[in-house]
């Protein structure tokens, strides 16, 4: 069987730049659990913010690969050397992905506004002084400022800018990041969101939460489809315990 | 970095109005051949300024473009491999990119354009 995700062997590595770890695993097992779905969805742009390594975004283009010639791919990073990384990962692997140096996706983001179709994010999400946020090199894949959600918070509005009508978004998060307010400050920009996959290690408890477009037609009353989607419930359970 | 990304690409420094295009200053590129997709090609050629594609074309000297495009001429399939090579094919190595209204160079190397900005820019 072809392998469905990138190898680890063929993942490039460089001191300065994070290596595929939990949070990287648990994002491709997301994106796998819903790869039919992916599929279906048919996306012509997805786009990684924080490639580091290059494992996720290549995991996605080998997942998708089905779909052919008409799927491509951005993937931006802070550190240049994750940014080179990336580039060796992708060509090991026959693959190719546009890659651009910038913080979050400065300079993109105007000109591909409502036209990335997937966007998947393991972003900087460990609680840290806020001095430390944005550092060179390897401090800035963990550095994630207060509650770790200074980076977070930055990506959020960008991706809502960048995501087409039917976008969808991937992203990592820790329990101490307090998910269930992220998924709350999406709703109010319209999304709806949904756990795709939980782990628990015993230092952190992670999620990938999935976000998409809710369509508003007037004879479905909006909150109706939000009641299902969104795990509040869940959160508070899992925050609880430790 | 495709001609793809340089049609995306903006000068981010603070205080610029007109960023948009970036002056293609390539030193070295590649041509790579990549299988035409029109159903793609279609999608993005509304979303893509021709006049800045067919300028970066020029700068890495493929000529081939008109200097005009509308979206009937994607019935031609001449036009569709000339948009397809220009927009996807073209590799551009090394280089650089300039802000049209303060000069500001982003360099490209190893093919990845470098957009971050010292403090003072931001
Ligand atoms: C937790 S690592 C994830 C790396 C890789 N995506 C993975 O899952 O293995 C976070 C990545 O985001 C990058 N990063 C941090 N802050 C960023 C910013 N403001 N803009 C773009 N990338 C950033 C880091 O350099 C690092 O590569």
């Amino acid at each position: 069987m072809l392998p469905r995700t990138a190898q680890i062997r063929l993942v490039s590595c460089h001191p300065e730049v994070y290596e595929p770890c939990d949070d990287s695993f648990a994002l491709v097992d997301a994106l796998l659990a819903d790869r039919e779905h992916l599929i279906k969805h048919q996306p012509m742009l997805c786009m990684e913010l924080g490639c580091g390594s290059g494992y996720v975004i290549s995991s996605l283009a080998i997942m998708l690969g089905e779909l052919g010639s008409g799927v491509h791919y951005f993937a931006t990073d802070i550190n240049p050397d994750a940014a080179e990384t990336t580039q060796a990962t992708l060509k090991a692997h026959g693959l190719h992905a546009e890659i651009v140096v910038t913080d979050v996706a400065s300079g993109l983001h105007k000109n591909l506004a409502g036209m990335i179709d997937v966007i998947v994010v393991n972003p900087p999400y460990v609680p840290t002084p806020e001095e430390e946020v944005g550092c060179k090199g390897i401090t800035a894949s963990w550095a994630g400022g207060e509650n770790g959600r200074s980076v977070i918070d930055k990506i959020l509005p960008i991706v809502d800018e960048l995501l087409s009508q039917k976008g969808w978004l991937y992203m990592v998060t820790l329990t101490a990041n307090n998910p269930s307010q992220i998924c709350l400050l999406m709703k109010e920009k319209g999304y709806a969101s949904r756990i795709i996959v939980q782990r628990s290690t015993e230092e952190e408890s992670l999620h990938v939460i999935k976000f998409w477009r809710v369509v508003v037609s007037n004879d479905s009353p909006r909150s109706d489809s939000w009641f299902s989607q969104f795990p509040l419930k869940l959160f508070s359970r899992s925050s609880g315990s430790t | 970095m495709r001609l793809l990304t340089h049609n995306m690409l903006a000068s981010n420094v603070k205080g610029v109005t007109n960023g948009f295009p970036l002056r293609l200053e390539a030193e070295k590129w590649a041509e790579k051949e990549v299988e035409l997709n029109a159903d793609f090609l279609r999608h993005m050629f509304s979303k893509i300024e021709w006049k800045a594609l067919a300028g970066a074309a020029r700068a890495v000297g493929y000529g081939e473009l008109p200097d005009e495009a509308d979206a009937s001429m994607l019935d031609s399939e001449d036009f569709l491999r000339r948009f397809h090579h220009a927009l996807l094919e073209i590799h551009v190595e090394e280089g650089a990119l300039v802000c049209p209204e303060s000069g500001r160079r982003f360099p490209i190397n190893k093919g990845i354009p470098n957009m971050l900005l010292h403090e003072d820019e931001i």
